[in-house]
């Protein structure tokens, strides 16, 4: 009996909904923004750092929460061919286990990069983790392999030679991959408990490293689709069945993603580009067009009637989130490979330098109210639970907290 | 293997776990043909999914089995596809992982013969190595030295690492002969192109002359006929006359009138033929390259390849991959392809494409491949046999 008590606290504990979870690229529903507060606005290598943990390889992927425990990737070797699943204590940063397998998939990226550029994902149960070589592998919360997916191994020329970072998204009972580039392009909607495609799709065949987005209840919308971004812009697709629910056809940018806010999506586009989505299979209509509002890497984010880029110059801009209109600047230190957060009211950007800035936002301006450098390149969006930011190096996974 | 530390999992996880495998065995559910029957379901697993209910039920299985259960699963990887493998490593690092975690132990014996007994599969040994050194961090040194020449890249990368490093020492101390004995015993096994450089490096400085061509294994003599027409990337699906086949006296219609083959090496010391600057920069343009290369026998190679161009490769005739990517940067062993040889003559032949992009990274137009076994040491042309390639 006493078993099977503990195996129900066990499953319990690893399958309750975590309101501090931080379960893929961009938070669960992928804003960037976190309910936490009391976060350090200061910190350096000797202070508000509860812990840093040496990690078995390269990697930019975003760690992710899921209650107690952080999962990372990273890729190791001389070929980066070895791929390591890590799962750590949030307490202490302290290794649960580390897992590691065999690229199946092409394992050459730009040297910047390395095969751990997409971040994990995680329906609550079970962790989705993706790589440069499309390997993409199914583990318990326990490090039990689930299953495993060669998407290359599969579709040969799905590959890029600069890396590929396009991050999975979980919706409902799907995991959707997204691997495009220039010679053979897919994206495929995974059934998390069997790892059989639901549905796969041909993509344009044109490099992109955006990630899909949902508009879900959770991100203010009343459909149930997943959104496809890409040079050819943004396309809306039903998890179940893979059809086609509309598409936007203006272009759009291949490397920062859309971001949704309250059912409308940000998309760059010719700028920032508003979209409300349509009611049955209708195009969807433009709210307004911000050219001036470019990103450069970095991911929108739409926060407190407030739209904020960064552009390629580090130049942080804030727009009304109604009608597009620029309100303010701000020249941060850049330069930016990750997305900012929001917590507690504030943004939380890193730059490759490794300097942590955390900017007050105002009607009317921003101000820089830290900046904290801890000596390694970011190049990757951090997470946000329980109080604590984590951001990792190719080295090291640092956990911010008073 | 790496900087992290093993830690213990949590009392109640231990406890839950063992007296799960109680259960497991007092129902009998863990038996040598439920064994079997459970890896023989992982093996099966093929692309898109293929074998997946069973191969996830074996796993909940397998992943609980007992210590003793390592060695089948080890064995399993003999012959097993690259997806079946790294089901196989789930069960395995889930086992192992389990097993020092509750016992403090795992059976380095037994894991130190599996790891020399080379008929075994590379993965499968590599993998029961990193096991072994975590209970025995001194089976590295024993077990390291003799394999410079292993089947496993990882093994024979770790074997030059520890060559140079006494190379490097020899050189400190003063014993340049040591040295050079060292550094010429690493270079016989090394692969990897940053292990390669540190050794070829102070080799030069002592005088030595190393041939990275025929170290690698670069094809450098070719035939080469073009350009055909390739505006609006048209020409990569165009079937041209090259591809009908090989006629070496041949005149064909070009993109800028008549083409025939012409001669062409590369004095590059790796392999680099740039049709760029050696022939003309062309833009829009398919460029056909061929070589013979005699092999002592018939087995399986890889051809790695590096390109910013897009490219077709067929061996003795036959398409073994295409690839259409442009300007997206450009390695060495960029590409591998797996493909077999015939013994004797096997003609090689090579669709080059360029696009029309005007930016200046977009002007490169070029490539180097090699001829190698699965670890990336070179396979020479058979030196008895006439042959296009120069062994230098």
């Amino acid at each position: 009996m006493r078993f099977f008590v503990l195996v129900w606290m066990i499953g319990f504990s690893a399958a309750t909904l975590q309101a501090g979870d931080w379960r893929q690229f961009r938070g669960t529903n992928g804003s960037s923004i976190s309910t936490e507060t009391g976060l350090p606005i200061k910190w350096s290598a000797t202070e508000n750092i509860a812990w840093k943990v040496k990690l078995p390889g390269r990697g930019l992927s975003s760690p992710i929460v899921v209650g107690d425990r952080i999962f990372v990737t990273c890729s190791s070797g001389f070929r980066q061919d070895r791929l390591h699943v890590v799962c750590l204590n949030a307490t202490d940063g302290s290794v649960r286990w580390d897992r590691q397998f065999t690229a199946t998939g092409r394992t050459m990226t730009f040297p910047k990069i390395c095969n751990a550029t997409p971040s994990p994902a995680s329906d609550g149960q079970r962790v989705f983790a993706l790589f440069s070589s499309n390997d993409l592998i199914c583990l318990d919360l326990d490090g039990n392999l689930q299953w495993y997916r060669g998407l290359t191994y599969d579709h040969p020329n799905v590959s890029n030679s600069l890396g590929m970072a396009s991050s999975p998204v979980v919706i409902g009972d799907t995991v959707v991959a997204q691997v495009e580039n220039d010679s053979q392009s897919l994206a495929t909607g995974i059934d998390v408990a069997t790892g059989l495609s639901r549905w796969t799709i041909e993509r344009p065949k044109r490099a992109n490293w955006t990630s899909a987005v949902t508009l879900t209840k959770e991100t203010g919308a009343d459909d149930n689709l997943v959104l496809l971004q890409s040079s050819a812009g943004i396309a809306a697709i039903d998890p179940i069945t893979g059809k086609s629910a509309w598409n936007y056809d203006a272009g759009a940018s291949t490397i920062p993603s859309a971001v949704v806010s309250e059912g409308i999506i940000y998309l760059p586009s010719q700028g920032i580009t508003a979209l409300q989505p349509p009611k049955g299979s209708a195009n969807p209509e433009v709210l307004w067009k911000g050219n001036k509002l470019g990103p450069g890497t970095a991911s929108p984010i739409a926060y407190d009637g407030r739209l904020y880029t960064v552009n390629a110059a580090g130049v942080l801009i804030a727009a009304d989130l109604k009608t597009g209109e620029e309100k303010w600047k701000l020249r941060l230190e850049g330069p930016f490979s990750g997305t900012p957060i929001v917590a507690d009211g504030l943004l939380y950007i890193f730059n490759e330098k490794g300097v942590g800035q955390v900017i007050k936002p105002g009607d009317t301006s921003g101000e820089v109210v830290g900046s904290n450098d801890l000596g390694e390149m970011f190049l990757c969006t951090p997470a946000v639970s329980g109080g604590a930011i984590y951001i990792r190096s190719d080295s090291t996974l640092w956990k911010i907290a008073k | 293997m790496n900087g992290l530390q093993v830690t213990g999992a949590g009392h109640r996880i231990k406890r839950a776990m063992a007296v799960g495998l109680i259960l497991i065995y007092a129902t009998g559910t863990c038996t040598a043909a439920t064994l079997e029957k459970n890896i023989a379901a992982i093996r099966a697993v093929g692309p898109e999914g293929q074998g997946h209910s069973a191969a996830i039920a074996a796993m909940k299985e397998l992943s609980v089995g007992p210590a003793d259960s390592l060695f089948p699963l080890l064995n399993a990887f003999d012959d097993a596809s690259p997806l079946a493998i790294n089901w196989l490593r789930g069960a395995v690092d889930a086992v192992a992982d389990r097993e020092l975690k509750s016992t403090g132990h795992l059976p380095a014996a037994k894991l130190e013969a599996f790891i020399k007994d080379t008929s075994r599969r590379a993965e499968a040994r590599r993998l029961a190595y990193e096991w072994l050194i975590k209970v025995d961090p001194a089976a590295a040194d024993r077990l390291i030295p003799g394999m410079i020449k292993d089947a496993s890249p990882e093994f024979r990368r770790d074997a030059v690492q520890r060559l140079i490093k006494l190379a490097t020492g020899a050189q400190e101390e003063k014993q340049p002969e040591r040295a050079l004995k060292l550094y010429h015993e690493a270079l016989a096994g090394a692969v990897d192109d940053d292990q390669v450089k540190s050794i070829v490096t102070p080799l030069r400085e002592m005088g030595q002359t190393i041939d990275l061509q025929k170290h690698f294994g670069f094809l450098t003599e070719w035939s080469i006929a073009g350009p055909f027409d390739n505006t609006g990337l048209k020409g990569f699906d165009t079937v041209y006359a090259p591809e009908k086949g090989i006629d070496l006296a041949a005149t064909y219609d070009g993109k800028e009138g008549p083409v025939t083959w012409k001669k062409v090496s590369t004095a590059d010391e790796y392999g680099v033929l740039n049709i760029a600057k050696q022939l003309s920069p062309f833009k829009g343009a398919a460029m056909y390259a061929t070589t013979t290369f005699d092999s002592d026998k018939a087995r399986p190679v890889e051809f790695r390849l590096g390109t910013p161009n897009a490219w077709k490769l067929w061996v003795n005739g036959k398409l073994v991959f295409a690839r259409d990517e442009y300007h997206r940067g450009v390695q060495l062993d960029q590409y591998s392809v797996k493909t077999d040889l015939k013994k004797g003559p096997n003609v090689i032949l090579l669709k080059v494409c360029q696009n029309e992009q005007t930016e200046e990274w977009a002007q490169d137009y070029k490539y180097q491949i090699r001829i190698c076994d699965s670890t990336g040491a070179a396979i020479l042309p058979s030196p008895a046999a006439a042959t296009s390639q120069v062994v230098r």
